[in-house]
């Protein structure tokens, strides 16, 4: 089963990579489009800032390639800025147009409430609390613990109720944390660092991709 | 809601862990890759690596302990210790460091902070202040080169104006309290924690679990670091957290 982690030059992939390869997945880190149709599903990651990112997938003509994905039903996994840039837009440095995949737009944390001052990014160990089952998720023991490890400073707001699966809250601020909508997932913590519960998201996460790729063979 | 981190430091030299460590259950103690290991099992939030090599092979040599231990754990770690330029940054990140932390060098060439931010993101970039008490000053003054130059920067204006250029997160270490074991320096961490809006790690002078409760309540700092008292096993990582716990400070 091979998964694409989709190369456009910005951010850590090793870790990524690790992390898939722990899970048995065959991984190909590529911008090439001849190679990415051979793949059973994608992921997309993203260290840096939403202008940045745009304008590289815009010039290797990824942006069109990963629209189109959503057509094919091949599963989609964005992870932190990689999940941001499945939203409409995001206000980061300027206002840039992202791949509109997602019902919402990318704002920064209010760096204060009435009660507390909000330090940013938003750095460590936050728990989820899940509102839906992606399609993808088991159903969870209620004593599991769900922290996983989040470090970013903008998050999706405006976002539309059925696409949000699960959400941690930040500084009086609710943290969209997994998103789905059909094919197309969003994770805007790190799975690949957020130890055991992190490594069983990631590892449900491919087990569809597998469990799909073995039904089409 | 964000829980409090706890972080245990690695002293690094030539890809050996350094401060006699008394661990019979590892198979080699001195290998940073299996402490590590131990640490993400015992609960630690997060890990920080020191390399202190002298030499050009030692630094080559962390490159490659940074590269096995992101294969094997997946807690988020930060690799510090003669990082000077945009490019020791690079090499670091992409052998899987989730952040660097720079101390001297960044005192040398502020500008270093805002390259790395502006390249890596500001959350991949840590400034690690050492600072001291000064009689004469009435204030914290930073120190640079591992505590033995005093600078003219006070450890408050440092860690603004390095917020400004885009770290996104202090270290900070009390050397009065660093070694002592008699808890952090509060009226420090406090002073500092007001004055950014960076998450702020708090270190220097752990001596028990007790000591940790009372940085997270009085300070509300972000995290806490500690070395010795983790290698000595003089408390153990799970025992904090699970004091904290008891104490009811949320921790993971």
């Amino acid at each position: 089963m091979k998964i694409g982690v989709i190369d456009y030059g910005m951010g850590n992939l090793y870790s990524v990579e690790q992390a898939l390869l722990r899970l048995n997945c065959e991984v190909f880190i590529t911008s090439d489009i001849k190679v990415l149709n051979q793949m059973d599903g994608y992921l997309l990651p993203g260290v840096g800032a939403f202008p940045d990112a745009m304008s590289r997938l815009n010039e290797l003509g990824l942006d069109v390639y990963i629209k189109q994905l959503v057509k094919t039903n091949k599963p989609l996994l964005g992870i932190c800025l990689g999940m941001q840039l499945l939203y409409e837009d995001s206000k980061e440095n300027c206002l840039t147009t992202g791949l509109g995949l997602l019902t919402g737009r990318i704002q920064k944390f209010n760096d204060s409430d009435s009660q507390q001052r909000v330090r940013i990014p938003h750095m460590g160990w936050n728990p989820l609390s899940f509102t839906q089952q992606p399609s993808w998720l088991p159903d969870l023991d209620k004593e599991d613990s769900t922290h996983v490890y989040f470090v970013h400073s903008f998050l999706a707001r405006n976002t539309t109720q059925h696409e949000v699966v699960a959400s941690s809250t930040y500084g009086g601020q609710v943290v969209p944390g997994i998103v789905q909508k059909g094919n197309i997932t969003g994770m805007q913590f790190h799975p690949e660092k957020s130890g055991p519960f992190g490594k069983y998201l990631l590892g449900q996460w491919v087990r569809q991709v597998r469990d799909r790729e073995r039904q089409n063979t | 809601m964000l829980t409090k981190r706890i972080i245990p430091c690695l002293d690094v030299k030539e890809g050996r862990v350094v401060k006699g460590v008394q661990f019979v259950s590892l198979r080699d103690a001195g290998d940073p890759v299996e402490l590590a290991k131990f640490y993400d099992e015992q609960g630690a939030d997060e890990l920080v690596f020191l390399d202190i090599s002298a030499s050009h092979e030692g630094k080559e040599t962390m490159v490659d302990v940074v590269r096995k231990t992101a294969a094997t754990l997946a807690i988020p770690f930060t690799v510090g210790g003669g990082i000077r330029t945009l490019n020791d940054m690079k090499k670091m990140l992409r052998a899987g460091a989730d952040k660097v932390s720079v101390n001297t060098s960044a005192i040398e060439r502020p500008q270093l902070i805002a390259e790395g931010a502006a390249f890596f993101g500001s959350q991949c970039i840590v400034v690690a202040i050492d600072a001291k008490w000064s009689q004469e000053k009435g204030t914290w003054m930073v120190y640079t080169h591992g505590g033995r130059h005093e600078t003219e920067l006070t450890a408050v204006k440092w860690a603004q104006e390095a917020t400004r250029l885009g770290a996104g997160e202090i270290l900070l270490t009390s050397m009065d309290q660093d070694g002592e074991k008699s808890g952090f320096n509060l009226a420090l961490t406090q002073a500092v924690n007001d004055a950014v809006n960076v998450p702020v790690i708090a270190s220097g002078g752990a001596g028990n679990a007790q000591h940790f409760y009372d940085v997270f309540t009085k300070v509300d700092v972000d995290a806490a670091l500690a070395a010795s008292i983790f290698h000595y096993k003089e408390t153990s990582i799970s025992e904090v957290k699970s004091i904290l716990r008891e104490k009811g400070v949320t921790v993971r």
